[in-house]
């Protein structure tokens, strides 16, 4: 078949053509060549992340500065699949440092073994019980509250208190205006469930959920569809035409409701039921096999410097994990301070949280 | 030949048996038991029934309401054709995030069928498979229209003139001729309905969960390899089955045609019939295609002050917030636009080659090569980017971190796209005219320029559409090849709708805006694309 080797050979130019023109589409991209130079001595070092990373480039480059090392951001999904991701890719990481696991993936991630152990500058500052392990194989980096969230015109316009415990949520009053995320699938859905097992036992949280359900909860897949298309608080649920008040959400989101008004308002449109949260805790690590430790070390003593951790709030909303730093306006005004979060032990977490969801998913939502 | 072969193999063979080998060894021993303990369980066998008839109902629905409308752009000429042909193409790109939020805004409270009738669909199974119409209309417009547009009417009307009823004539000459564009299309809604995933989890609500959502939550969240790679083989051993279905229906029908320019067959529409079935193609791409386009629009104006260009003046400044959130909406644009066109390279290179060689040859080897081509769209986006993890870790191939990821994983789904659309064309290229030019002397290439391409023109230009489209809309490989530096539109899309706050709300269905222009766009430029045309006939 000779036709077919000419074919073969035109094909081949072709590809080798399409390889030097992806060369060319690419050439504007510096990143591109980082693959290369990532020796001992490199000057990147990489932080590999999820999606909600975020982090303003001045303080960026005051690290290049203050280190000489220069950051490169990896992002991979959410947090369950970028921590999935590393666990699959122990021993031979695509970055130097990880950060993003919360408490209720912790124990996954050190029964794993993916990081090496290192005490990071400063580390005397944080806030107690944010430290979960005594080897420091991770640093905790920031804390935030997943907390049901209300509307405040609608509750102003009823007549009507809002909900402010877990309690509350099962009065008849409240009945159809809760929604609430996947437990499964989202990680304010499965923080709520935990809220709920830390305040009602490992015995009662069935009861709990059984009641709720009763009192008319509704479930959505992830927080966008519940928070900008069945909140009647949000933006988008306004558009929406949303008729339910009361959503699983941050403490954070009222204040950034605030920030990305125009023009911003006096109050926050939204309020928090501070009796309802579950508190997160995000820390950070250097990982097994990292090929620029010392950047990575580096990295993580900045992760709690004043300047990375003032930096927080506004670029992740959440709150820094150290004791000075100072909280921005937007944060102190329009936010509420929750002072009694629900917390669950993250080992008991790696222990029980499948059967818990699968468990909640059985009564909730089949 | 080899070339297709070595792609498929290093990017999809490879690391997806390495992921599932993964799951189903234990110390290098295989553990087959483990896939009858995965499909024992209950919840996994309704998974699996739910899946096959709502991919099933669904392709369904789409031929039914699509096959007329592939009528219509073939043989009817109207104003607007052009732009409307790309148009019902938009939503292919769409991510899904954003289509739920378009279908929500209809079907759901408050939505448009709300106020008229008091009807809400959502967190029903009708919101899902009207979704899947909305997305794969433009699947069967193409691949069929693309064909019918080159059938000649002639031989129609020859067997009016031998006295066949006009229905008979239909039945007898064009419906035969269509059936493997038809085939083709239909097998591609389904593998895409079959795979869907995002349209399930926002419109069905949690209580609806695919086969494709199944792998995700197993793989991406509780690391449950086993379940995942037992899951995986289900899916292909479903999709194989499928194309073994699909080849024996088809092989058997697909026979050279007599091809003619389609600016020949299109004419005005005559008689008051032919205006009834214009009008009603024409008002169902309306209520099913552009409502929920419009919806995003309108949203997208919809300020706190009343209508304006407020979210797309916000999206001008987002480059200037300092932060690595967000980058200017042109060069998510230039991003988007780039990546595209190098994974539509790769896709037509590799499946134009992939084409000829199955034109040429035939045979089992040659038609399993065929199914494993198909087989990328019956696989789920996060077995094959996990799969790249685990292999593509070491150089030469140490790709991880590169952004030729990217569209190479694009390129994978665009590929049978360009095959399942070049095929039935260029086996429908008489084999007697390349054998008469190879006769009057033509070098083989020579023979392919001037015999095939004139005649395949058309169809690889659909193809490149198509892959144009894939990719500028992916979103599954996107997240999983990190490159937080240069987002595409529908990751920036993401990342908006992923923060609350009005701005951000308003600034996601701007960009959503500029995707769906980006894309006509291209789009209409792919449909003017005119080369020499020395290959009138």
């Amino acid at each position: 078949m000779s036709t077919t080797k000419k074919y073969a050979s035109t094909a081949l130019a072709a590809a080798l053509g399409v390889t030097v023109l992806a060369g060319c589409g690419g050439s504007d991209d510096t990143s591109a060549r980082s693959g290369a130079s990532k020796g001992s001595g490199s000057k990147t070092v990489t932080l590999v992340t999820h999606d909600s990373f975020n982090a303003s480039e001045d303080v960026l480059k005051q690290f290049t500065k203050e280190s000489g090392y220069t950051v490169q951001l990896l992002k991979s999904g959410d947090a369950g699949a970028a921590l999935n991701q590393e666990i699959l890719t122990k021993g031979s990481p695509r970055g130097d440092v990880f950060f993003g696991v919360d408490n209720t993936l912790l124990s996954r991630a050190l029964d794993n073994g993916l990081f090496t152990a290192y005490e990071a500058k400063g580390l005397d500052r944080v806030l107690e019980g944010t430290e979960q392990d005594d080897k420091h194989r991770v640093t905790p980096v920031d804390t935030g509250d997943i907390c049901v969230n209300y509307d405040k015109k609608f509750f102003a316009d009823k007549k009507l208190a809002p909900p402010r415990t877990f309690e509350d949520l099962l009065k008849p009053a409240y009945k159809n205006l809760l929604v609430t995320e996947n437990a499964a699938t989202s990680s304010p859905g499965l923080g709520f469930l935990l809220g709920t097992i830390a305040s009602r036992g490992e015995d009662g949280y069935q009861d709990y959920w059984k009641r709720l359900k009763a009192n008319g909860v509704k479930v959505v897949d992830g927080w966008e569809q519940a928070y900008n298309e069945e909140f009647s608080g949000s933006a988008g649920g306004r558009k929406a035409k949303a008729d339910r008040p009361l959503v699983v959400s941050y403490a954070s989101s009222p204040p950034v409701e605030v920030l990305y008004a125009d023009p911003q308002p006096k109050e926050a449109p939204t309020g928090v039921s501070t009796g309802t949260c579950f508190r997160q805790t995000e820390y950070a690590g250097l990982l097994k096999g990292a090929k620029n430790e010392a950047g990575g070390k580096a990295l993580l003593d900045f992760l709690i410097s004043k300047t990375f951790q003032e930096d927080v709030p506004l670029n992740m909303f959440v709150n820094p994990v150290v004791k000075d730093a100072k909280l921005p306006e937007i944060f102190t005004e329009f936010g509420e301070k929750v002072d009694k979060p629900a917390t669950v032990a993250p080992e008991k977490i790696a222990a029980n949280r499948e059967q818990w969801v699968q468990s909640w998913h059985s009564l909730v939502v089949k | 030949m080899a070339v297709p072969v070595a792609f498929f193999a290093v990017f999809f063979a490879y690391p997806v048996s390495a992921i599932v080998g993964r799951g189903l060894k234990t110390d290098g021993v295989w553990q087959f038991g483990r896939i009858g303990d995965v499909l024992s369980r209950p919840d996994i066998l309704d998974v699996l029934w739910f899946t096959t008839w709502q991919a099933l109902a669904s392709t369904a629905l789409t031929l039914l309401i699509a096959l007329p409308g592939a009528y219509v752009f073939a043989r009817f000429d109207f104003p607007g054709k052009q732009v409307l042909r790309a148009v019902v193409t938009v939503p292919f790109v769409l991510p899904t995030v954003v289509v739920g939020t378009a279908f929500l805004a209809l079907l759901g409270r408050g939505g448009f069928l709300d106020e008229l009738w008091g009807v809400r669909l959502d967190t029903t199974v009708w919101a899902i498979l009207l979704a899947h119409v909305f997305f794969n209309y433009a699947v069967v417009v193409r691949t069929v229209g693309g064909l019918w547009s080159q059938l000649d009417p002639r031989q129609e009307e020859a067997a009016r003139v031998l006295g066949a009823g006009r229905f008979a004539a239909w039945r007898r000459v064009t419906l035969p001729a269509l059936g493997p564009a038809v085939a083709a299309a239909a097998l591609m809604v389904f593998l895409f309905t079959f795979t869907s995933f995002g349209v399930v989890q926002i419109l069905g609500g949690p209580a609806y969960s695919t086969l494709e959502v199944e792998v995700y939550r197993q793989t991406a969240q509780l690391l449950d390899l086993p379940t995942a790679a037992v899951l995986t083989m289900v899916q292909f051993v479903a999709v194989g089955a499928i194309l073994a279905l699909h080849a024996v229906t088809v092989r058997r029908r697909e026979r050279a045609l007599k091809l003619v320019d389609p600016a020949q067959t299109s004419r005005r529409p005559r008689g008051a019939g032919q205006w009834a079935l214009l009008g009603g193609v024409l008002l169902t791409a309306l209520l099913l295609i552009l409502l929920p386009l419009g919806v995003l629009v309108e949203r997208s104006f919809d300020g706190p002050e009343g209508y304006g260009f407020g979210y797309y003046e916000a999206l001008q400044s987002a480059g200037g917030t300092g932060s690595t959130f967000l980058v200017p909406p042109l060069e998510a644009v230039g991003n988007s636009l780039r990546y595209a066109f190098v994974a539509t390279l790769i896709a037509l290179v590799v499946g134009g080659l992939a084409a000829a060689a199955l034109t040429r040859r035939a045979g089992r080897v040659v038609r399993g090569f065929d199914a494993l081509l198909m087989l990328p769209l019956g696989v789920s986006a996060v077995t094959v980017g996990f799969g790249f993890l685990i292999t593509l870790d070491k150089p030469p191939l140490d790709l991880r971190t590169s952004w030729i990821l990217v569209p190479l994983a694009q390129a994978l789904v665009g590929v049978p796209f360009v095959v399942r659309t070049m095929l039935p064309v260029l086996r429908a290229v008489d084999d007697r005219l390349r054998e008469a030019a190879a006769v009057l002397g033509a070098s083989p290439l020579r023979a392919w320029r001037e015999v095939d391409l004139p005649l395949v023109r058309r169809a690889v230009l659909v193809a490149a559409g198509f892959a144009f489209a894939v990719s500028l809309g992916e979103f599954g490989a996107t997240v999983f090849i990190a490159r937080p530096d240069n987002p595409t539109l529908p990751v920036a899309v993401a990342r908006l709708l992923g923060r609350s706050g009005e701005l951000n709300y308003g600034q996601a269905m701007a960009l959503s805006t500029i995707l769906m222009l980006v894309c006509a766009a291209s789009l209409l430029l792919l449909e003017r694309i005119r080369t020499d045309r020395s290959g009138e006939f």
